[in-house]
């Protein structure tokens, strides 16, 4: 693949569920190595956006390429290279959190050893070693999140898909997963990042798309932003998209 | 490149056997609604003894079928609920490996309680069922209706109301194998020549094989979305 060619490209994208358009001409790239904030309220588009992108759902039209790859046509190709943290927890509840991560590393083709050195590695960075043996079902909110941010990053995909990472975080968990994005940020993986909170976006990405009622209603630099103005500029093209 | 094959099989299974050790969620409630049906069936059918001998066969799959429907719902209830269908979706897994998977822990359960219900069918109805050939049409039987109906729960799955869904879409897939399976076991039950019930036997194993080929066929297009 051309150095200059983006790794994730958005062509044209629509998707409709029944007769609800939910994305609608969304167009974009993402560079290697690139971290995108994908912001928008409730209802916007960014989840489907992101089951898209994971070769979880298929566009109505338009075209997705990861690599090269034509996605989901091509998407056994590009499915080792994606990891994706939902908002759902992804996990079960009746496996310890050990054998939740060994039967995903098992789907992912690693080996024993392999799995076991990464399963330890990822429960010590989540900080879920001592319960390593404990079922996922009497974990809190914040810690199925830190066990399934573990799962995503098991096979340490290329590619990063976040959904609303930080929702019911304690202060903790928010910086080990915080901790964890800028790690990945300095492997040079690429992040695509769902979030409701605009505070934390100019400090992990240096661009944000705003999706409002499934189109792209901003692509543009945040790194020199602040906080408050990268709310400023939400609620006015959340509002100018709303009125058009 | 593909995990292979055969370990995405093994790991689906040996998760399901270590939740459902720990849960007991599955076979608990699979086996107690199969032991209740059983007698419902023979209270119902206790005024009329010659009714109740011919009807054992009928009793025997039928329950198998409403038994089988719970646990095929609350297996693939377990992948929903949490979206860990998608997580195994996100794996560089072929469709078919998460199909076969689940229809082996599915088939597993299901056997179980059937290998249970014919001793206490044997008990309650006074009439043996532990014969040898009655056990591989079980054998047989259940495999088809585990696999009809771990593709029927998977495509299910996603609907408003799947505990509905799933019989509504599975009984009248199952019939043919409903119909064999009923022939073939009475027909051993009453000791008849094994000419008369071996060819409901080789239709219910012919029936078996071409579901789950078409099964096979179809899990691609079912799990995607």
């Amino acid at each position: 693949m051309d150095e200059k060619t983006p790794l994730i490209e958005v062509e044209d994208l629509s998707k409709t569920f029944g007769l609800l358009p939910v994305l609608r001409s969304v167009n974009f790239g993402v560079a290697r190595a690139e971290t995108i904030m994908l912001l928008g309220q409730n209802g916007g588009g960014k989840t489907t956006l992101l089951r898209l992108l994971a070769g979880l759902s298929k566009p109505t039209t338009g075209a997705i390429r990861i690599g090269g790859w034509q996605m989901p046509t091509e998407a056994m190709e590009v499915r080792r290279q994606i990891g994706l943290l939902s908002h759902q927890p992804l996990l079960y509840g009746n496996l310890s959190a050990r054998e939740n991560l060994d039967f995903f590393g098992k789907l992912y083709g690693m080996a024993k050893d392999e799995r076991a050195e990464r399963i330890g590695a990822l429960l010590d960075q989540v900080g879920l070693a001592k319960r390593a043996d404990s079922l996922a079902r009497g974990f809190s909110r914040g810690m199925q999140q830190r066990l399934s941010i573990a799962r995503a990053n098991l096979h340490q995909p290329e590619i990063l898909l976040l959904d609303e990472p930080f929702t019911g975080l304690d202060q903790a968990a928010a910086e080990t997963l915080e901790g964890l994005v800028l790690s990945a940020q300095r492997e040079e993986r690429t992040l695509i990042i769902a979030t409701h909170q605009l505070g934390r976006a100019p400090t992990l990405a240096g661009r944000a798309l705003i999706l409002s009622r499934g189109q792209i209603a901003f692509d543009g630099n945040i790194e020199t932003m602040s906080a408050a103005n990268l709310g400023e500029l939400y609620t006015r093209v959340c509002n100018g998209a709303a009125m058009a | 490149m593909k995990t292979r094959f055969r370990i995405a099989v093994l790991a689906i299974v040996s998760k399901d056997l270590r939740a459902e050790i720990r849960s007991r969620e599955l076979l608990s409630v699979m086996a107690i609604f199969a032991f209740l049906c059983i007698l419902v069936f023979s209270f119902a059918l206790e005024l009329e003894r010659v009714a109740r001998e011919e009807a054992i066969s009928g009793v025997l799959w039928v329950t198998l079928v409403f038994a089988s429907l719970l646990g095929f719902n609350r297996s693939l209830a377990q992948e929903g609920d949490q979206g860990n269908l998608d997580a195994m979706l996100l794996a560089p897994v072929s469709r078919p490996a998460i199909f076969f998977g689940k229809l082996l822990s599915n088939y597993f359960f299901t056997l179980i309680v059937a290998l249970v219900i014919l001793p206490l069918m044997t008990v309650i109805y006074n009439s043996n069922l532990l014969k040898g050939w009655l056990i591989v049409t079980t054998v047989v039987g259940v495999f088809g209706f585990s696999s009809i109906g771990t593709l029927l729960a998977m495509l299910t799955l996603h609907t408003r109301s799947r505990e509905a869904m799933l019989p509504i879409a599975m009984l009248p897939v199952a019939l043919p194998l409903l119909l064999t399976a009923v022939r073939a076991t009475t027909g051993i039950l009453n000791d008849s020549p094994a000419r008369e019930w071996l060819v409901w036997l080789q239709l219910l194993a012919a029936v078996t094989v071409i579901y789950l080929a078409l099964c096979w066929l179809l899990s691609g297009f079912v799990l995607e979305e």
